[in-house]
């Protein structure tokens, strides 16, 4: 089985967020850099997969020269070789953009399945999967939550609001990974010696063949709106510190 | 030149969804800026009855594909069908709902359409004659303006914050085959578990009462229940109660769970880390219980109540029955 998984180099969840002055991106000094959450399940569920049907599992990454660490962590976790699509001209690639990379890329090796995360939490944009599964022509099962794979088929668990699908489709498809999906393991050490060892194929877009040119483009990041804080509801009487939040709620807010 | 304002409208089992509306009314407000018509595509079987109800939110045409193929929504089906409407009437800009089914859907169609994507927007608007879609990114740390090149110039909204104003129209119902080829379908939905809890979900609701590591356990929970009960609420959570195996995954707001915008967000022993707060911040009036008064949390809410929850909490649950009664 040849499974492909698609990992990014985004903030930490911790990060605080500062817009520069120009509004042009975010300041990304001080910033510490971790694999996508999401894509964590995917590297996961890629790797138990490897376990139980053998076979090779190759992570791709666009991103800048430091994506790499994210590459490596992979290769850590247990994965094979890497391609890194490292090329100025991607840094602020769109979605369809970072897909259209990753499936060149992608082409150039075989594959039976790939897992993706199901959103970058950098850009929230939850594109790249089914766009990457688009343009290779074929199926995706997005966000899910249960994997298994059965007699050439996928049987997939996707959460909807108010309900849980079934999916089932034939391979070669695409997964996003959701949260629940499973539990990452850590790279051990003798994973993080064996990585240093293991092949990563380093391409920019001209080796890939493809254009830089993004369609949809942030031509301004903001804050967020300034929330500060508001009232205290003071007293020592817990009842009668609710029924003033209840009359507030009511009467002020005018939201119950 | 691609002209007009569409819309994908979003059915369930035979009803349009609530942000089908939204999108409508949204779509309206942008048409009418540029002086161009409101179209929507909606597909499904058996739903073209549906179709006047998008007109009364201002959709001038609605262009209707009905196969049994394209019930239960499966991706492949619908996003050819879409992308086969869309490009014989090329429209500038195409808006869908940022909901599970949406966001699914949005993305292949991107790539169908080789055409740019604002997913999660939270405000959209018409500049120098072109969509500029609002939208927060790192969970809503901060916010970019997204301009988008090609055509159609796609976005999807976030359900909830988009008003759904009734018009006063009927649409214009047009057929349209959506020439599937069965064979060219690949997934199929085996099996549909319902929730049968009737709960609104989360990125749906218009009141959440959410529950952190304070809670204690699961049994905890029941207060909040008692209190979403009473509001018409729907119960959230914090990752640690997730995480404690007291809620389901499904519960976890957050920047790793699901990013809610809701009218009010009371949060009990919820200490406001940056991840929760990143998935709640746009909640209009934030509520806050919890005992520490140098919790974070207190620093984004409205109203906050230092106290033991387990006391607080009863007693809002009895003060909400008195004025709702
Ligand atoms: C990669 C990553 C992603 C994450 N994503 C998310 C996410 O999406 N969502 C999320 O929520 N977290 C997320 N987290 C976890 C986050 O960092 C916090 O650990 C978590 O939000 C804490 O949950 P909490 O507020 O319930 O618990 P705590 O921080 O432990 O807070 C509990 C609060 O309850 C109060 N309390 C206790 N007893 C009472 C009482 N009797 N009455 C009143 N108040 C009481 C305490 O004063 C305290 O403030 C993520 C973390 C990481 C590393
Ligand atoms: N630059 C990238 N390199 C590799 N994979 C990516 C990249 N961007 C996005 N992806 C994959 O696509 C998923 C969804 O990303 P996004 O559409 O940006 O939210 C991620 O979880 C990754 O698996």
């Amino acid at each position: 089985m040849n499974i492909v998984a698609c990992v990014k180099q985004v903030p930490d969840t911790e990060a605080q967020i500062r817009v520069k002055p120009d509004g042009s991106g975010i300041e990304e000094g001080g910033i510490k850099w971790v694999m996508n959450p999401y894509d964590e399940f995917g590297v996961e569920e890629a790797l138990r997969l490897k376990e139980k049907t053998g076979g090779e599992l190759t992570v791709v990454s666009v991103g800048p020269a430091r994506a790499m660490e994210t590459i490596r962590t992979a290769l850590a976790m247990g994965a094979d070789k890497g391609i890194h699509v490292s090329d100025p001209g991607l840094d602020k690639a769109d979605a369809f953009t970072t897909a259209t990379a990753l499936a060149a890329a992608i082409k150039e090796t075989p594959y039976d399945i790939i897992f993706c995360g199901q959103r970058a939490i950098d850009d929230d944009s939850a594109q790249v999967g089914a766009i990457l599964a688009e343009l290779l022509g074929i199926p995706q099962v997005t966000v899910v939550t249960k994997f298994e794979l059965t007699d050439g088929k996928i049987k997939a668990v996707r959460p909807i609001e108010g309900a849980q699908l079934l999916i089932e489709c034939p391979l070669p498809a695409l997964v996003t990974a959701q949260k629940g999906l499973n539990e990452p393991r850590y790279a051990s050490l003798p994973g993080i010696m064996k990585a240093k060892k293991k092949p990563v194929d380093v391409k920019d877009a001209a080796a890939l063949g493809i254009s830089a040119e993004s369609k949809a483009r942030v031509a301004k990041c903001i804050p967020p709106p300034a929330r500060s804080a508001g009232r205290i509801i003071g007293g020592d009487d817990p009842a009668a510190k609710a029924a003033e939040l209840a009359k507030a709620l009511r009467e002020e807010a005018k939201v119950i | 030149m691609a002209k007009g304002v569409w819309i994908v409208a979003e059915q369930r089992d035979g009803a349009l969804r609530k942000i089908s509306f939204e999108l409508a009314a949204t779509a309206r407000k942008l048409a009418d800026q540029l002086g161009e018509e409101v179209g929507a595509v909606l597909c499904g079987s058996g739903i073209e009855g549906l179709a006047g109800e998008l007109g009364k939110y201002g959709v001038d045409k609605v262009f209707v594909a009905d196969s049994p193929l394209l019930e239960p929504y499966t991706t492949d089906a619908h996003a050819a069908a879409v992308a086969k409407v869309v490009k014989e009437n090329d429209p500038a800009i195409l808006l869908l709902g940022a909901s599970t089914q949406g966001k699914d859907l949005s993305a292949r169609l991107a790539g169908k359409l080789a055409t740019g994507l604002a997913t999660d927007c939270t405000d959209v608007k018409i500049a120098d004659g072109k969509l500029l879609a609002i939208r927060p990114m790192y969970a809503g740390k901060c916010f970019g303006e997204v301009v988008i090149s090609s055509f159609p110039q796609m976005a999807s909204l976030r359900p909830n914050v988009f008003p759904a104003t009734e018009g006063a129209k009927a649409g214009e119902v047009v057929k349209f085959d959506p020439a599937l080829d069965e064979a060219q379908l690949k997934t199929k939905v085996l099996e549909v578990q319902k929730d049968t809890s009737g709960k609104v979900d989360l990125t749906e609701a218009d009141i959440i009462v959410s529950g952190g590591r304070g809670m204690k356990g699961a049994e905890g929970y029941a207060i909040l229940e008692e209190l979403a009960g009473v509001l018409g609420a729907t119960v959230g959570a914090s990752r640690a109660s997730v995480d404690a195996g007291w809620r389901p995954q499904s519960d976890q707001v957050g920047q790793t769970g699901k990013v809610v915008s809701p009218n009010l967000y009371i949060a009990c022993g919820i200490s406001g880390s940056i991840q929760h707060l990143a998935g709640m911040s746009s909640s209009k009036y934030i509520v806050a219980i919890n005992k520490d008064a140098e919790a974070p949390i207190f620093t984004k809410a409205d109203y906050g109540v230092v106290d033991d929850l387990f006391k607080v909490v009863p007693e809002l649950t009895k003060e909400c029955k008195k004025l709702l009664a």
